[in-house]
């Protein structure tokens, strides 16, 4: 497209920027992908050497759990799995940023957020294996069950906000009572009405919610130019809220953006937007096939901002952990690998009559009468073979 | 307190029955457009901002699927909200949130995550209005597993359907024939013991054919029953109440007496409620029948223009003329 003096002034691309392979000047970042610690006006932050390898063990075990599902899904075990490898730094930087009262709207990708909450993997595993639709209480866990449907947990969010609002627990000023909501979703979700309804609302009812979207570039095959021709972090402003971008790599970055916008929205200042600059390194999910419509070059220059090898390069560097420190990790990646194996082949498949007494907190006559038909139907085959 | 009767509109009946709600249980909230400070297009929430406070009563942003999706995290917070769609043919951008997250979460959970919501909608023809102001969309939620579908026919009704609706734990579609709202007052008892909220009922008795009803339509029958009663035929008028689940063993037990049955609503008959109604009909009273169950509804075509729409709604004369065809079978 060729600039036209229009009167709304310069090309939107010459003003938005930036190119997708650069966060640009407005990203914030703690720690160069060369694994230098850099320094923020706004954001900085200090972390103690035990912080530096918590973060540091959580991505590497959740790449692990990643690296697993896939390989079950390759092995036929799992119908599908949604990869994250490459969005570790953005999971594990908001998942450590949340607190207990906190709440958690995930998408279908959140695997990371999920470990920080402490959930079971297996639980994520059951999901794609088809087993169920979630296998956790999300009261237990303060973090939702996935919701496949792009975007529509943004509002679920807000309502799930609203009602912290009508409980007390919102700028009170007690650390331990007030609370607040993350929101998960992707640039694609970004052109989803509920996503702007949500916006919409969070602003209108100054929301203790914080939008953290994983802009990992790509919605199945389509581009983030197809989504926006603006940096994502800047349509909160257009909604009434600021917004900001992080280096979503930069696990420090990151949980140091994310912590701080929690806290503002605990405090009872409302909603902010985070985009979490970050790259889709596997498929969309194991179904999808990205050589169709993208560049290995895209790729290996985003395998140069890697958000473990920077942190281990940090680490090593700084002498923060020892060798036996990495020893050890690797072992606890393989019985965790070995534990996902061995737990995923033995989970048992669901059984067909469970369905009927899920639909409704109280069951209609009309669907008792069926589950009793079908008990009927299934115990005549009883003994036939 | 005790014997408090009075005379109320459909409209003031379900005034009366979300203020009860309101008082019972500090966790119901009420979400619309508009039902604030107006209290309502049609002033269903008169007065109940000013009572309960903003934030029990809260005007929404204009976005249907805003509404609803918010209403989903305030239930999974713990309240119960009871949200108004302000018309029937404005409740589709909501259409996702209900069938995909409102329907779905009990099921999806494991039974982990409760929906104790209200979505009440405005429903039904005949008030002159333009486009998307007078449909019928009931068929269309009947159909979703792990949604609830009931509608009031009339003021009583409206009173203690309400109230029961946001009692329950299930999400509840809860259907309001709209041109019902400001029409006549009926004597409301507080104190009567109402009938279970998924129950049909007979509201007029009868041995030559049976009439199945709900909503806006209710009063229609009644009207061709009286009719009909003066030409020597007697019908028995079920006003259905609830849609899904439906509650069929009074219609059978009619069926099985008279043999016949019609059913009338305002929706488009192809794959109506009718169509369902007919079917089960069929499989419980199959020896029983004198004549195929038939139904009176809205034509297969959009709701028209308002200048037509006594034409294209089920009148008095069209549910005689398929009485007629049943008795003649």
């Amino acid at each position: 497209m060729t600039h036209q003096d229009t009167g709304f002034g310069p090309d939107l691309v010459e003003v938005f920027g930036p190119k997708h392979e650069d966060g640009g000047p407005e990203l914030i970042q703690l720690l160069t992908p060369e694994g230098e610690r850099v320094h923020h006006p706004e954001f900085d932050m200090e972390f103690t050497a035990e912080e530096l390898r918590g973060f540091y063990r959580d991505m590497v075990l959740v790449r692990r759990i990643d690296v697993e599902a896939t390989a079950l899904q390759r092995h036929g075990e799992l119908g599908i799995w949604a990869q994250l490898l490459g969005q570790e730094a953005a999971q594990i930087g908001a998942g450590r940023a949340v607190r207990p009262n906190d709440f958690v709207f995930p998408t279908y990708r959140e695997h990371g957020v999920a470990w920080c909450r402490g959930l079971d993997p297996l639980h994520l595993i059951s999901l794609f294996r088809g087993v169920d639709h979630g296998g956790w209480n999300p009261h237990d866990h303060n973090f939702n069950l996935y919701t496949i449907v792009i975007g529509a947990q943004t509002l679920h969010a807000v309502g799930y906000a609203m009602g912290m609002q009508r409980d007390g627990v919102v700028g009170t000023g007690d650390p331990d009572r007030d609370a607040a909501v993350l929101a998960h979703f992707g640039d694609g979700a970004s052109s989803q009405g509920d996503v702007n309804e949500s916006f919409i609302f969070a602003a209108s009812y100054n929301a203790p919610v914080v939008f953290f979207c994983q802009n990992n570039q790509w919605a199945i095959s389509e581009p983030i130019e197809r989504q926006s021709r603006i940096p994502l972090y800047q349509r909160a402003l257009g909604f009434g809220f600021p917004g900001v971008r992080v280096d979503g790599n930069d696990v420090l970055a990151t949980y140091a953006v994310t912590q701080a916008a929690l806290q503002r929205a605990r405090d009872g200042q409302g909603p902010s937007m985070i985009e979490a600059f970050t790259y889709r390194m596997g498929a969309h999910t194991t179904t999808d096939d990205p050589t169709r419509y993208r560049l290995s070059a895209d790729v290996e220059s985003w395998k140069l901002k890697d958000p473990i090898s920077r942190l281990e390069v940090y680490i090593k560097r700084n002498g923060y952990a020892d060798d036996a420190f990495f020893a050890d990790l690797a072992e606890e990646a393989d019985q965790l690998g070995h534990a996902l194996r061995e737990g995923t082949k033995a989970m048992p498949d669901p059984k067909p009559l469970d369905i009927f007494d899920r639909v409704y907190a109280e069951i209609t006559p009309e669907l008792a009468e069926q589950r009793d038909a079908f008990t009927a139907y299934l115990s005549s085959f009883e003994g036939s073979h | 307190m005790a014997g408090t009767t009075s005379k109320v509109t459909l409209a003031k009946g379900l005034n009366m029955g979300l203020r009860k709600a309101m008082e019972a249980d500090d966790k119901v909230l009420l979400m619309g457009e508009d039902v604030g400070k107006l209290g309502g297009v049609f002033r269903i929430t008169d007065g109940l901002q000013k009572d309960f406070g903003e934030d029990r009563v809260i005007d929404s942003p204009l976005a249907e699927s805003g509404i609803v999706g918010t209403a989903v995290g305030m239930a999974m917070r713990g309240y119960r909200p009871v949200v108004e769609i302000q018309f029937d043919g404005f409740v589709y951008p909501a259409y996702d949130q209900i069938v995909c997250q409102v329907a779905k979460l009990h099921f999806r959970s494991q039974g982990r995550i409760k929906m104790p919501m209200v979505i009440r909608i405005p429903f039904g023809g005949g008030i002159g209005a333009v486009e998307h102001h007078s449909e019928s969309p009931e068929a269309q939620f009947a159909h979703t597993p792990g949604l609830k579908v009931v509608t009031c026919s009339n003021p009583v009704d409206g009173y203690w359907m309400i109230q029961q609706a946001i009692a329950h734990d299930d999400p509840v579609i809860f259907l309001e024939p709209k041109r019902q709202y400001h029409a006549e007052k009926t004597e409301l008892d507080e104190d009567a013991t109402p009938a279970p909220l998924f129950t049909s009922k007979v509201v007029r008795p009868g041995s030559d054919a049976t009439v199945l009803a709900y909503g806006p339509t209710v009063k229609t029958a009644m009207k061709a029953a009286e009719v009909a009663a003066g030409e020597g035929t007697s019908l028995e008028v079920i006003d259905l109440r609830t849609l899904s689940p439906l509650d069929l063993d009074p219609v059978f037990a009619s069926v099985r007496r008279t043999g016949r049955a019609v059913v009338v609503h305002e929706a488009h008959v192809n794959l109506g409620l009718g169509s369902e109604i007919a079917a089960r009909i069929t499989e419980e009273c199959f020896y029983a029948l004198e004549a195929p169950v038939l139904r009176v509804g809205g034509f297969d075509t959009p709701y028209p223009a308002s200048r037509l729409e006594e034409e294209w709604l089920p009148d008095l004369d069209r549910v005689l003329d398929a009485v007629d065809r049943s008795l003649e079978f």
